[in-house]
């Protein structure tokens, strides 16, 4: 739970208390103004040395991009895509990826060790690695790609929205480093307010008619939102899928399959008492046929 | 800038041209982002690539390199044909109405009149305002002033001194009407008509539908004559770094001029400077030409300090009725009290404030010149602080070459650099390496953090920053190498004398420290001090000697002040350090912040904010009230600092641009290269110049002659165009040893257009070799949609583009993971010939698989 310290009253305060009547949910979000991203990178650096992580070596590849994808050690990337628009001309579009922070996490559903994805009441999804058992399921079920495995641990990592530093009232440091004021946080409820003003903005003011909030209800809604110049057409800013959801196995697997499988294991004792009841205890020593007698010669 | 930063949130329209904000200067292309969110404004860019600035744009039109002028020419064509003009503002604060003298000459040949092909020089002498009065309404026929074919008669003269610049009459003549045929600005009128938006789009590239869409959106600010709104122009080292460099913003200036946009919050020409201190370096002369706070250098012809006086304070000058503050008229206090500041006591009334200790400055002694004359062997050593000059370039080789000519260097740095191992460029085999016998004194020095002191920022604030760390092992601050240098050469002129002791032995050291003196002691002698007790006629104000000065207006010129940069007078006064203060109160919520830091002139955020108000002293817009006219107090008042005189009521009709000798926003100006901006070619181009074919680049742009001065042309198979830029990841040739930005850009690139690499069989990551006159550069292919192949003139041209950053010193370097080469060995040595910055921009390559 967020320590917000939000103010309840002051002492020889005329007038009305700061921030009284406005949204303080605990639910937190950070928006991403993709029209206003120059991709600086300034966001990449600052989560490299909050979490404490140095240089590696990468290799140009045809592109401004840092590297082809985010990485175990790396969680926080620009996706720079050069789209061909209509009338032929370009755009140079810049997203900053990382975990969305799904209301609905595919990661956390999919994994099956006890306490090592956690999702908070603000929204927060953050892996715990010392319950990770590395089987990476929590791979499988992003829709996003994001979990990304470390061989060398044998454990999974991801952007945590800097819970450590929320959890103390700051904002994540992608946040504090943006120098465009491109990157916004706060509650969920405020976020979307401020998103869905611009993209009124850029419909009503700019060229941008297709302007609109990626929110995924597919996967509950996400805690990282995004303002897009084209909210019909998320795809060509690098893998942004149009409809995001769980993956069917896994919902299939912690859904009907668990359940079955939890029926199973439930109705297979109910039929074990009742054989237990029906025909008593299993007699070891009473049991003295020629089959048995078979079985142990034979091993 | 003549507003900064933070205004540019208030403005409604902005155009970006050469420059990049949002990738080199991202932190303050947040108030760009500011503006579009908060007022709805809009960008358009321009540039040879799709940039990450123009990535936020609203309008990107990509333009062949070198051909600005044409575009930003056609602009003020539309800008007339279409009447978007601000009438009232053109008529009362700029030249326009003035009268040129007679047998000036346009060029439509590519020369203006006064041309001497022998020194390739002009005879600026008709490039002058007429003298007479009041011509309104007298233009008897309206035609074009005839003028002078070029003097190509003269072309057998002996080459001679450089001409004297024009000096302006008193009584100069004008038209209200703007009428005359000889008013500037008919003359403008008739200059610019030739650029067309059928011209533009055959020079720049840029389809005139294209061109069209955004000049109506550019100049929509003053439609229907409306005054509220405001545009902006901001740009950067990709307009100066060009043969016309200096040219090219003077057609900014007088677009901005004639839509009335400068002086005014949300406006102006805003230069973005590429690193945190360099409008610092130029404000205490980092240039060869200008002494601190652009006082004019002596030259020979000064015999003492009465002629140069008298040569460099300008005389009011304007039309009969107006009037005219000509706050340059104050030039001798400020020459008495910097001269006080060098030399102290030893400056007396006498011997004329030691005058004839100041060198006196012969010829253009600009970085290409040091260079070129390190390589023909009569410079023989260099002290290179803060700067790498190998890298830097231009042609980086000839540099390289120069220095092993060179008897000593000294290299002060954090890390070793291109230079201080120009004795291991690539390519330098260990035999030759024995023979290069340059003694080189590697010290090292402090880093940003390590060192405090004021740093100047593109808006001229003067912040104060503090230590943050201590610098590390035997690196020392530079003042403290600089100091202990000039001491012991003191000591071995009092000991051994020589040609010219005086200058040295008397140079005023009054600090703490002498031989490391704290730079607050510099600053509060840069600021200034009485050094007898002075008071103000006027409020009986009394600054006791010793004290420090509170502005500039205390300056004197009988030796009883002292101040080492008139502009900084203010920065550091009996209150303390101004350039440490951080109120952040903005009371008028346009960002002007006036307690935060200093900011020269005289703490004012909006440079020439008269012309903020209309004539009688209103703002054209009530919205963003800069100052006004008081009634009551019969004062300009208001949320900035005003820029003129503060008690000149309107009726008096004083010009705002109150440096000028008359007042005004000048249109027409005798810069060496001529008084109107005409697009000429860069010097190595792949096309004639559309407009005279026979005289295609600027006449007055000289070539170097030295072996290693190659110019490369079409016929020799060069004929694509390459331009160099920065990217936001990296900082000049200095983090390439850092391991985060390394990270993020690992290796050196070149950018080229799809169509391009696939006539030349290239794919992305391959490896591809750019070859110019001078040189080669290797590095990977960058294949990209954001240069496109361009139409110019009906011929197919491509442009490439190539970062600067890497060489053959850094972490990816020092691994061989890079080919080693540098940018610069690849552009050529040819410079502006106002400003003498060298051409980076807009060459001429071939490009191959490597």
């Amino acid at each position: 739970m967020p320590q917000t310290l939000e103010i309840k009253a002051i002492s020889g305060h005329a007038g009305t208390v700061p921030g009284h009547g406005a949204s303080r949910d605990y639910d937190v979000c950070k928006l991403i103004d993709v029209t206003t991203c120059i991709g600086c990178k300034a966001c990449e650096v600052a989560c490299l040395e909050w979490n404490g992580y140095s240089f590696t070596e990468t290799v140009f590849d045809n592109s401004y991009q840092t590297m082809p994808e985010t990485a175990w050690n790396y969680w926080n990337l620009i996706r720079f895509n050069e789209h061909e628009n209509s009338d032929g001309s370009i755009s140079l579009l810049m997203r900053k990826d990382q975990c969305m922070h799904c209301a609905d996490p595919g990661c956390l559903r999919a994994c099956p060790a006890d306490g090592a994805i956690v999702q908070y009441a603000n929204g927060i999804v953050d892996f715990h690695q010392e319950n990770c058992i590395g089987c990476q399921y929590c791979v499988t079920g992003c829709p996003f790609d994001i979990p990304k495995f470390n061989p060398s641990t044998k454990k999974v990592f991801k952007c945590t929205l800097c819970s450590d530093r929320v959890s103390n009232g700051l904002e994540p440091a992608c946040i504090k480093a943006c120098p465009t004021g491109c990157l916004h946080f706060g509650s969920k409820d405020d976020m979307k307010e401020l998103a869905e003003q611009r993209a009124a903005q850029l419909r009503e003011q700019t060229s941008h008619k297709d302007a609109g909030v990626y929110d995924p209800a597919g996967v509950g809604g996400t805690h990282v939102i995004y303002v897009l110049h084209d909210i019909k057409n998320p795809e060509m800013y690098g893998g942004l899928p149009a409809n995001p959801r769980v993956p069917f196995l896994v919902k299939l697997w912690k859904g009907p399959v668990k359940l079955l499988g939890g029926w199973a294991m439930f109705l297979g004792v109910v039929g074990v008492a009742i054989h237990y009841l029906r025909f008593g205890p299993k007699d070891a020593g009473h049991t003295t046929g020629p089959e048995d007698k078979n079985e142990r010669t034979k091993s | 800038m003549t507003n900064g930063w933070i205004d540019i949130k208030n403005a409604d329209m902005m155009l970006v041209m050469g420059g990049n904000p949002a990738e080199n200067h991202p932190c303050g292309f947040k108030w760009v982002i500011e503006a579009k969110r908060q007022r709805n404004a809009k960008l358009i860019v321009v540039d040879p690539r799709l940039t990450r600035t123009a990535a936020t744009s609203d309008l990107f039109l990509q333009i062949r390199a070198g051909t600005d002028i044409a575009f930003l020419g056609g602009l003020i064509n539309y800008t007339i044909q279409n009447n978007r003009i601000a009438k009232d503002y053109l008529l009362n604060y700029t030249s326009a109405p003035i009268l040129v003298k007679e047998g000036f000459k346009l060029p439509e040949d590519g020369f203006y009149s006064g041309f001497d092909p022998a020194s390739q020089t002009y005879d600026r002498n008709t490039w002058n305002y007429a003298e007479g009065g009041d011509m309104s309404g007298k233009a008897v026929a309206a035609t074009a002033p005839a003028g002078d074919p070029p003097q190509q008669k003269s072309s057998t003269a002996a080459p001679k001194a450089p001409f004297p610049p024009p000096l302006m009459p008193e009584k100069v003549a004008y038209d209200l009407t703007l009428q005359h045929p000889r008013c500037v600005f008919q003359l403008l009128k008739q200059q610019y008509s030739r650029y067309t938006p059928e011209m533009v789009e055959r020079i720049t590239g840029i389809p005139k539908d294209q061109f069209l869409k955004a000049a109506d959106l550019f100049t929509s600010v003053r439609k229907d004559g409306d005054m509220k709104k405001v545009a902006t122009v901001i740009y950067a080292v990709g307009w100066t770094q060009h043969s016309f460099g200096t040219q090219i913003i003077r057609t900014a200036a007088m677009l901005q001029l004639l839509l009335g946009n400068v002086g005014r919050a949300g406006g102006g020409v805003n230069a973005l400077r590429g690193h945190s201190n360099i409008q610092g370096a130029t404000d205490m002369a980092g240039v060869f030409d200008s002494l601190p706070g652009y006082l004019k250098v002596p030259d020979p012809t000064d015999k003492d300090f009465k002629a140069y006086i008298e040569r460099i304070t300008p005389k009011t000058v304007k039309p009969a009725g107006w009037d005219s503050f000509n706050y340059y008229s104050n030039t001798p206090k400020f020459a008495v009290s910097f001269l006080k500041a060098m030399y102290g006591p030893a400056a007396t009334k006498e011997n004329d404030w030691a005058f004839h200790y100041l060198p006196k400055v012969d010829r253009n002694y600009s970085w290409a010149q040091i260079w070129d004359n390190m390589y023909r062997g009569s410079v023989k050593g260099m002290f290179a602080f803060g700067m790498n000059g190998v890298a830097i370039g231009p042609d980086s080789q000839k540099n390289i070459e120069a220095l092993k000519k060179a008897d000593w260097l000294v290299v002060g740095e954090i890390y070793p650099d291109e230079t201080s191992e120009f004795w291991k460029s690539p390519g330098i085999k260990p035999e030759e390496m024995k023979t290069i016998n340059t003694t080189v004194y590697r010290l090292p020095c402090a880093g940003f953090a390590e060192k405090d002191g004021s740093m100047t920022n593109s808006a001229r604030w003067l912040q104060w920053k503090n230590v943050a760390v201590p610098t590390p092992g035997e690196a020392r601050l530079d003042q403290d190498i600089v100091a202990q240098i000039f001491l012991r050469v003191r000591e071995l002129y009092k000991k051994e004398g020589g040609k010219f002791p005086d200058p040295i032995l008397n140079c005023w050291w009054p600090y703490t420290t002498p031989n490391n003196p704290s730079l607050s002691d510099l600053a509060k002698e840069i600021n200034g001090k009485a050094l007898a007790d002075l008071t103000d006629p006027k409020t009986a104000q009394v600054i006791k000697a010793g004290q420090q000065l509170p502005g500039f207006a205390w300056l004197k010129d009988d030796g009883t002040t002292l101040s080492g940069n008139w502009l900084y007078c203010g920065s550091w006064t009996e209150a303390g350090a101004m350039t440490q203060r951080r109120g952040t109160d903005d009371p008028s919520g346009l960002g002007m912040y006036l307690n935060w830091a200093w900011s020269w002139p005289a703490n004012r955020r909006g440079m020439y904010n008269r012309a903020s108000c209309d004539l009688q002293g209103k703002p054209w817009d009530p919205s963003r009230r800069q100052i006004w006219w008081d009634e009551a107090k019969q004062l300009w008042v208001g949320n900035d600092v005003p820029d003129f005189k503060a008690d000149s009521p309107p009726k008096d009709h004083m010009g705002p641009f109150i440096m000028n000798q008359e007042g005004l926003g000048r249109l027409f100006v005798w810069l060496n290269d001529g008084p109107f901006p005409e697009h000429y070619e860069p010097i190595e181009s792949p096309v004639q110049n559309l407009l005279h074919p026979n005289q295609s680049n600027s006449p007055v742009v000289k070539k170097l002659k030295t072996p290693a001065d190659k110019y490369g042309t079409t016929a020799e198979g060069f004929n694509i165009i390459c331009t160099t830029y920065r990217l936001t990841e990296h900082y000049h040739y200095w983090t390439k040893n850092n391991p985060m930005n390394v990270q993020l850009i690992p290796e050196p690139f070149v950018e080229i257009p799809v169509e391009l690499a696939q006539e030349l069989g290239i794919q992305g990551n391959d490896k591809v070799k750019v070859t110019s006159a001078r040189s080669y550069y290797i590095a990977k292919a960058f294949v990209t949609k954001r240069i496109k192949p361009m139409t110019i003139d009906g011929k197919k041209i491509y442009q490439i583009g190539i970062p600067i950053h890497q060489g053959y010193r850094g972490i990816q370097e020092d691994a061989g993971r890079d080919a080693r080469t540098i940018l610069n060995r690849l552009t050529p040595t040819v410079v502006d010939p106002n400003a003498f910055t060298p051409e980076f921009k807009g060459f001429l390559v071939k490009l191959e698989k490597a």
